[in-house]
């Protein structure tokens, strides 16, 4: 069984009284990933040499002096720029590219003596709900490899599924690191937007992006989010609002939490597994002390109309920066500047990284603008204020954080809005900017569930607590893929 | 609204700076057609009076001390430029 089995706090532990060293941590990583990563292709880049040499360094540091996530490694989703480590967005546009800084939330974790053992795989440029948009390859599922991983922080969420690495770090626009989470059955949570900076996050859709941890367990993923959350003077949109002590929220206690389910996430659509899960879930939190309630959030039916326009919109802007000229792909021969641009674009972007620049081009083209993009942001509204008003009386929301497990590989693919089906149930919180968390909470078939717990802005504290005391009535974190067992 | 034809496709693709191939603009045709036909829901939602939204941030005009800071180095900006000389980026000939 795998060291990572331990939560953080076990792991410091070991290490406090001398049972385990950082580097054997360390090592334990990379051994995983040479064992595993050949089935599982979650990481495009190893930080080896480099990891194995701070993890010396780390070891001789005075126990005093060590923070509670000191000397564990970590994987990061490689939409996040890491300075000297390849970044490349799993896109042959950026396919070479070496960072010259490092992202804030990289920072950051060094600064907490976290290890960096490498890259993480993804749809490219974040686009996708499955990870087969990958330019490079397939991440496939943990608990059973015919399916995705789901995406577009597929990547991150089975390397920590597969035991390779107790955290990583992924990005969530429209659902990228709830719905992996679930397929993969670990622990997910996407921050409030402006609570993690975006300084160094390759930008997707810059009103919905958030980096968020991934994580085994609702205490290690709690740990995580406190180190990289926080005002950055580098991100205008980050928020000037006091980083709670997320591990102290873990108090077992939801005694008269007040509870909302929406009809419309169990309605049409939601497999009848994922609906018994939820159904059950909410019985826990009940005998917890919590009181639950239905309530009704009805534009949640636009939601995804509303999103295709506004990310795509955001996105032609963003990925116009790949000009092939200051880095990224650039095509031979071209004869003049406009070619260089249209062919390094055209060759550099995958089919749906382009479709989505194409949508996103025509929606803010002159004569679609009013009909389109104006339209999409006051929808936007509409979803946002369904949500400001169940917070005027609740403290969360529930739901399932996917209709169903995990797709098969190559299912579904042909047709974009199937695809885009599946992001349904949590695209509506990128749009309205909540907190929300994907934890285990059931299975169907071999894979896992999620339940989600969607919080009020800048409470990710109390769904924390939330999701702690259902973890620890429960026991779904502790089931975990056949490839943890043996050495 | 909801078909596009190919030559409304090359254009956005001429905006977007992405060079097409015949069949690809017909591709995009079918996606783009499709995508926009489930956008049409959104116009059964009477929006009249309601403002849009950018981001969900109560945040207007964050701005810093204007004093001088050192930005990136030269040296190394230049590392990910593929053609570049005496310390300028090089691209072709922007006329013809």
């Amino acid at each position: 069984m795998t060291l990572f089995k331990r939560s953080a706090q076990e792991l410091q532990a070991a290490i406090h009284n001398g049972e385990l060293t950082i580097v054997e941590l360390t090592k334990e990583a990379f051994a995983r990933i040479e064992k595993l990563d050949d089935s599982v292709k979650a990481f495009l880049t190893l930080n080896k040499e480099a990891a194995l040499t701070q993890a010396e360094e780390m070891d001789k540091v005075p126990m005093a002096e060590r923070g509670p996530l000191f000397g564990l490694p970590i994987g990061i989703k490689d939409n996040i720029v890491t300075e000297g480590i390849e970044t490349t967005c799993a896109s042959k546009m950026l396919e070479g590219f070496m960072p010259i800084y490092d992202a804030t939330v990289m920072e950051k974790i060094k600064a907490a003596g976290m290890i960096i053992i490498g890259k993480i795989n993804m749809d490219e440029f974040a686009m996708g709900s499955s990870n087969e948009n990958s330019a490079f390859k397939t991440t496939t599922n943990p608990w059973n490899s015919a399916h995705v991983p789901g995406g577009s922080s597929g990547g991150s969420a089975a390397a920590v599924a597969a035991g390779e690495v107790p955290f990583a770090l992924g990005s969530d626009t429209g659902g990228s690191i709830r719905q992996p989470a679930a397929y993969c059955g670990v622990v997910g949570m996407k921050p409030t937007y402006g609570r993690v900076s975006r300084s160094g996050l390759v930008a997707f859709a810059s009103s919905l992006d958030q980096i968020g941890p991934i994580t085994n367990n609702v205490a290690d993923n709690a740990a995580l989010l406190e180190v990289i959350a926080g005002l950055d003077a580098k991100d205008s949109t980050s928020a000037n609002v006091e980083v709670a002590k997320y591990t102290e929220a873990l108090t077992n206690d939801i005694k008269g939490l007040r509870v909302a389910v929406p009809k419309e996430f169990l309605g049409e659509g939601v497999g009848e597994a994922a609906k018994k899960s939820v159904e059950e879930a909410i019985e826990v939190l009940k005998s917890l002390g919590a009181t639950v309630e239905e309530v009704s959030l009805p534009h949640s039916k636009y939601a995804l109309a509303a999103y295709y326009i506004l990310s795509s919109s955001e996105a032609s802007s963003n990925l116009s920066r790949f000009d092939g000229i200051r880095y990224g792909y650039r095509t031979e021969n071209a004869k003049n500047l406009l070619e260089l641009y249209t062919k390094s674009r055209a060759e550099g972007f995958g089919d749906e990284v382009k479709l989505r620049i194409m949508l996103g081009t025509y929606s803010l083209s002159a004569g679609s603008y009013d009909a389109y993009y104006k339209k999409a942001q006051q929808v936007r509204t509409l979803i946002k204020e369904d949500y400001d008003k169940v917070f005027e009386n609740f403290d969360v929301i529930i739901g399932p954080t996917t209709p169903t497990p995990a797709f098969k590989i190559g299912e579904n693919v042909d047709d974009p809005l199937t695809m885009y089906a599946n992001d349904i149930l949590t695209i509506p919180m990128n749009l309205a900017g909540v907190p929300a968390i994907s934890i285990p909470c059931g299975f169907e078939a071999g894979l896992p569930l999620g339940l989600q717990i969607i919080g009020k802005h800048f409470d990710e504290a109390t769904i924390y607590r939330t999701a702690h005391a259902f973890e620890q009535a429960t026991a779904f974190h502790k089931q975990k893929p056949q490839m943890w067992e043996g050495n | 609204m909801t078909k596009l034809t190919t030559e409304e496709v090359k254009h956005v693709a001429t905006l977007a700076r992405l060079a097409i191939t015949e069949e690809e603009a017909e591709k995009f045709a079918e996606q783009l057609g499709k995508i926009t036909g489930y956008v049409e829901q959104l116009s059964e939602l009477d929006t009249t009076n309601v403002e849009p939204t950018t981001h969900v941030l109560p945040l207007v005009n964050v701005m810093r001390k204007d004093v001088a800071e050192k930005g990136l180095d030269r040296d190394k900006m230049l590392l990910n430029v593929k053609e570049h000389e005496d310390g300028q980026v090089k691209v072709p000939a922007i006329m013809d």
